[in-house]
């Protein structure tokens, strides 16, 4: 029989015509645990002379879907063992609930089991999706391609206050964390450079590192990965939340291009204003280091203006604000193509905006180290 | 437990829910001012009125979602509002809600959704937890869909989906959002079917939101109708009396598909 500790009664008894009677008492809610098919099992005879299953629920005090539930189990059990139910037993509204429960047939060749394949598949799988990924990539920059095309050609259909609204997000919108990170790298990079120099008593020459340092190749690069977290990662989630809410898909069935729609006015925000940031990051790189030795190491601010501008022609700022404006492009495409990819959950915009930082940054260190080979081989 | 009680005694209990002089408004904005009404223990409350005249918003301030500008939301006579963040969390628990979107987790399966209050808020085990989702989400008729994500699902799904996952708990208040919007007729008649035989079968109070007239008259023991215009109540009371004897005729109008009564 079954542990007094509990709230519900079962009880068993054969009746003369070969039946078997489950006697239900107390309470039978789901949370008091109640008996599972293996309790169940005990009250049937090893010898298999059950003819019919009955219940007698008169004294169940009380009931809520955990009795549903028990019933089913009986239910599942009798099938398997071909043994007849009579519900009559059981409360009217069980009966009801189980006649609505199974009003519409289960699903079957769903094709789900829930299960989750074995390693090699799953490493498989996974392979193959990361090499689909490189074609639809290219696909994506051949679109966009196209789009700028037809930008050209002036046929794109995008909103111009999309446009504006992009580029006060990714440019002014964007200056004080530029201004920080680009101050404290010019002054990290003098610091460092003024050690060095000190040794030989070239102190001046600071000038000259921090400012190429920073206008031709430190700033694009700052610049590309504070855009890269900052608005790459925003387009994404934007582009993904879209997606979510199927107003991609209402886009496309319009005529409407997202290529032009959504992704150009990103791109050429992007585009447009990171030589800008650069050019300005550059600009605070060489005021801090100014800073740094007209504070810690004696050279006029006038001195080191002078050794600046004698070091910098227009050349590095032209090569710096190229680089920054590929690194924009590379951002703008990362975090597009990752928004449009995205899946149809929440979980899957979260992993879009990961994965277009990722991407971004990944792109601007290769864009970076090939360009600055570039431009070595071509003594520029 | 097992019979709807009836109706004379339902009317002496106390209200599960009263709601005292409520006026809604989103910033300056005012849904619907100075509303009362009082919802007894066992009844299928309907709330109805055009579209965007807050209901919706009403079903936000009764299930604690946003605070009233003015008056008070009661449950079994004490104060929700007013009440410690504790006592609050304790009456949330006796609520179930559908959300008019279906608002399912896109990340969790089905199964998933349905289990995730089970898993939080009680100690059963994984198998019985197994269990009472396939009943649920056999009951809105959706048994082997378990392992399917909401976006992964038609719009009707969907929102059977969330009626499964509001009643995975055996709440005792119901708050349902439009349930039947977007499901075919059959569907839409099994769902009052469901309705019913929750508050018949398991005893729980359950407020439906929802426009469809045959609905309506089939479940509905007591109602309001909001108006949009006038941002009131403009009538409460039993629907199928209301469309026969109201004095307002615009409530006549609502409840007869605008054939002018
Ligand atoms: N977050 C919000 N901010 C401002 N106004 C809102 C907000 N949500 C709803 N409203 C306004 O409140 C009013 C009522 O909205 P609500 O969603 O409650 O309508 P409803 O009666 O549920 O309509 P429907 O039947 O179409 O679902 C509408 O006029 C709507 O514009
Ligand atoms: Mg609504």
């Amino acid at each position: 029989m079954d542990a007094p500790e509990h709230a519900w009664t079962l009880t068993s008894n054969r009746t003369g015509d070969g039946a078997l009677e489950l006697r239900l008492g107390g309470s039978w809610r789901s949370a008091d645990h109640l008996p599972s098919s293996e309790a169940l099992l005990r009250h049937f005879p090893s010898d298999s002379s059950v003819s019919q299953i009955r219940f007698d629920s008169a004294g169940v005090t009380a009931w809520n879907t955990g009795l549903v539930i028990f019933a089913r189990r009986v239910l599942e059990f009798a099938k398997s063992k071909s043994i007849a139910v009579d519900r009559g037993g059981l409360p009217e509204g069980v009966r009801r609930l189980l006649d609505l429960a199974a009003a519409v047939p289960a699903q079957k060749d769903t094709g789900r089991h829930g299960e989750i394949p074995p390693f090699l598949t799953r490493t498989g799988l996974r392979a193959q999706e990361i090499a689909r990924g490189f074609p639809e990539m290219l696909r994506f920059v051949g679109e966009a391609t196209v789009a700028l095309g037809r930008l050209a050609r002036g046929k794109a259909q995008f909103r111009r206050t999309d446009l504006y609204l992009v580029i006060q997000q990714v440019g002014p919108d964007a200056l004080p964390i530029v201004s920080l990170i680009s101050f404290l790298v010019g002054v990290i990079l003098a610091y460092m450079g003024a050690m060095q120099l000190a040794q030989f008593g070239a102190q001046i020459f600071i000038a000259d590192l921090v400012g190429i340092g920073m206008v031709r190749e430190i700033g694009a690069l700052m610049t590309g990965v504070i855009v890269a977290g900052r608005t790459g990662a925003s387009f994404a989630a934007e582009l993904g939340t879209m997606q979510v809410n199927e107003e991609i898909d209402a886009f496309k069935t319009l005529g409407i291009s997202p290529m032009d729609f959504l992704v150009l006015p990103r791109l050429l925000a992007l585009a447009l204003m990171m030589p800008l940031l650069t050019l300005y990051s550059g600009i605070v790189g060489v005021f801090a280091g100014m800073f740094v030795c007209a504070i810690t190491f004696d050279i006029g601010v006038f001195e080191y203006f002078h050794q600046t501008v004698r070091a910098l022609d227009l050349r590095q700022f032209l090569i710096g604000m190229f680089k920054g404006t590929v690194y924009g492009i590379l951002v703008a495409l990362a975090g597009c193509l990752r928004g449009i990819q995205c899946g149809r959950s929440a979980q899957a915009v979260g992993e879009a905006t990961t994965s277009a930082v990722v991407t971004a940054i990944l792109f601007i260190v290769i864009a970076a180290s090939a360009l600055t080979i570039m431009f070595q081989k071509l003594d520029l | 437990m097992t019979a709807a009680a009836p109706a004379q005694v339902k009317q002496a209990q106390q209200p599960v829910i009263r709601v005292e002089h409520l006026t809604m408004a989103y910033g300056d904005f005012v849904v619907q001012r100075d509303l009362s009404f009082d919802v007894h223990p066992g009844e299928i409350f309907i709330v109805m009125g055009g579209s965007g005249c807050g209901k919706s918003t009403l079903l936000r301030h009764l299930v604690g979602l946003k605070t009233p500008m003015q008056g008070r939301v009661l449950y079994h006579d004490v104060d929700f509002w007013g009440a410690t963040d504790d006592e609050r969390e304790l009456m949330k628990r006796r609520f179930g809600v559908s959300y008019q979107s279906g608002a399912l987790w896109s990340s969790l399966t089905l199964a998933e959704n349905v289990a995730l209050p089970l898993t939080e808020y009680t100690d059963l085990s994984a198998v019985e937890i197994g269990e009472i989702v396939s009943l649920k989400l056999a009951l809105v008729g959706l048994a082997g869909f378990e392992e399917f994500y909401p976006s992964e699902l038609s719009g009707g799904m969907l929102k059977r989906a969330g009626l499964a996952r509001a009643m995975a708990l055996d709440p005792e208040i119901l708050f349902f959002d439009e349930p039947s919007a977007g499901l075919d007729p059959i569907s839409s008649r099994r769902l009052d079917d469901l309705i019913l035989e929750i508050r018949d079968s398991l005893g729980a109070t359950v407020v439906v939101v929802t426009h469809e007239l045959p609905s309506i008259f089939a479940i509905g023991d007591n109602a309001v109708l909001l108006d949009a215009e006038t941002h009131a109540m403009i009538a409460s009371g039993n629907p199928r009396v209301l469309r026969e004897q109201s004095p307002n005729p615009k409530v006549r109008e609502f409840l007869n598909r605008g054939e002018a009564a």
